[in-house]
């Protein structure tokens, strides 16, 4: 069981036997109130979502998933192709399904493909992976705008705030659970 | 990521303040972290330090203060929540509290708008604040509301009904605040009786406390009183609050028996608690707390 103070954006859990992920998740307390954790929860199946304002004492069942390592292929239109690195089976599992994953997944990656009932339904990447950096502005010196950070865009077209010194061909470690820029990885 | 920007409109910030206070003769005090037994609070959770705890607050030892004749204070100190992290709050944040002998709920609020319009001029804004998409005129007069008139207002049902549901902090949250604070800050005032562990109650209406929250731009900023200086009504309360702590399958910590005892030489005062954090926020524009202090929990 989770209690709802181990919320946190895409923890699994299990709601009237179906298994639900944690898209968004928000606490807040009201002076001297109660603790009040907002959670937005997606159907891992049928992809519906709803919200709901959870208290301290609620809890949540964890989902019954099943889990394998397989390494990433290819993309195929919508689809992305796995393979069992030992049976060396392949499955495909949809972009929906793979939600922001697909912000992060580069060929030959290996993942843990979640799977409810014998079927793919997601996957969960490391926590952190690194990603070359194929666009990005040059920094403005003397910049007096006051901003920490400036966009780029990796190789998997995700787009992120880094800080200015970070450049075109550089390579970031990313942590995949929040999508922030963690360090700038030296080859 | 260390925010530099935020770091360094924190320490100007920071500076400002004390010279608001010192300027108004408040003398700046410090008072232990660790202490032996918190106020007890139904929805606060301290962190314990050996068979001791960190200090939700440093009300307590403030207030013991005021009672030994030092009529002015203010502290800016570390204060310790368990369990309270998100995009507003940490578990570690930074307070700043004042207190002053003579003083009511409404002399607060008036140092509110002192204090804000004053640290708009030392950080160079020009009267209004620009948060998360609003425009927030500080040299205006400030809003007033009850809380019973925010109720039938904003939320779906009365305060009372709100209470008796046990609800009054989900509506606060989901219907109410959103509104606060949004032309000019909102002094959400006069919260009911229950609400106000350690405030005293309103002469003309018992049924409700001498406590305010201020909200700028929905987002909750300080939280003050007028001072319960009965002892006896105090300890009431905190067997209230003990029992509600119960209640929740969580064990109360000792009461705060020295405090209790100082309680009956503490002359009418009010006092406030401000989140340092959070008055960074604004003047920086951050929409998240991580923005303006150096390390959250999850970086170190």
């Amino acid at each position: 069981m989770y209690s709802a103070s181990d919320f946190r954006k895409g923890l699994k859990v299990q709601i009237d036997g179906e298994p639900y992920i944690m898209t968004d998740f928000s606490f807040s307390k009201p002076g001297k109130g109660q603790a009040l954790y907002r959670a937005r929860l997606r159907n891992m199946i049928t992809g519906n979502a709803f919200e709901k304002t959870f208290r301290s004492n609620d809890k949540l069942e964890k989902a019954a998933l099943e889990e394998r390592t397989m390494q990433y292929l290819y993309k195929q239109g919508d689809d992305y192709m796995f393979m069992d690195n030992v049976s060396f089976e392949q499955l495909e599992i949809s972009k929906a399904q793979l939600g922001d994953a697909v912000s992060f997944l580069t060929d030959n990656m290996d993942v843990e493909v979640l799977q409810y009932n014998g079927r793919p339904i997601g996957v969960t990447l490391p926590n952190f992976v690194n990603l070359k950096v194929t666009q990005a502005d040059p920094w403005a010196k003397g910049d007096t705008s006051g901003s920490d950070t400036k966009p780029v865009t990796v190789e998997t077209g995700y787009v992120l705030q880094v800080p200015p010194f970070i450049e075109e061909g550089d390579k970031l470690q990313i942590d995949t659970r929040t999508g922030t820029y963690v360090t700038r990885v030296k080859e | 990521m260390i925010p530099l920007h935020g770091l360094l409109l924190r320490a100007v910030l920071i500076q400002a303040l004390r010279g608001f206070f010192i300027d108004r003769g408040y003398l700046e005090v410090e008072t232990p972290i660790r202490i032996p037994a918190p106020a007890p609070e139904a929805h606060i959770e301290p962190l314990a330090s050996e068979d001791w705890f960190l200090q939700t607050s440093p009300e307590l030892c403030m207030k013991r203060l005021l009672a030994a004749g030092i009529p002015k204070i203010f502290q800016l100190s570390k204060c310790f929540r368990k369990g309270e992290r998100g995009h507003r709050h940490l578990p570690e944040f930074t307070m700043l509290e004042w207190y002053a002998a003579g003083n009511d709920y409404r002399d607060l609020m008036a140092d509110c708008e002192a204090l804000l319009r004053h640290l708009a001029v030392a950080l160079g804004r020009a009267g209004v604040l620009e948060w998360q998409g609003h425009k927030i005129d500080l040299g205006q007069k400030w809003e007033r509301l009850t809380v019973a008139e925010a109720f039938r207002r904003y939320a779906p049902c009365t305060v009372e009904e709100a209470l008796a549901r046990d609800q009054f902090d989900q509506l606060l949250v989901e219907y109410i605040e959103p509104h606060l604070g949004i032309a000019t800050p909102t002094f959400l005032c006069d919260y009911p009786a229950a609400l106000g562990a350690l405030a005293r109650l309103s002469p003309n209406d018992p049924t409700v406390a001498e406590r305010f929250e201020l909200y700028v731009a929905g987002l909750e900023l300080a939280n003050g009183f007028s001072e319960l200086v009965d002892s006896v009504e105090q300890r009431t309360r905190f067997l209230q609050e003990q029992k509600a702590i119960r209640l929740q399958g969580r064990v109360p910590g000792p009461l705060p028996e020295v405090f209790l005892d100082a309680l009956e030489g503490m002359p009418p005062a009010a006092g406030i608690a401000l989140g340092v954090d959070r008055l960074v926020m604004l003047f920086t524009g951050a929409d998240s707390i991580d923005r303006v202090v150096a390390f959250t929990p999850d970086g170190l």
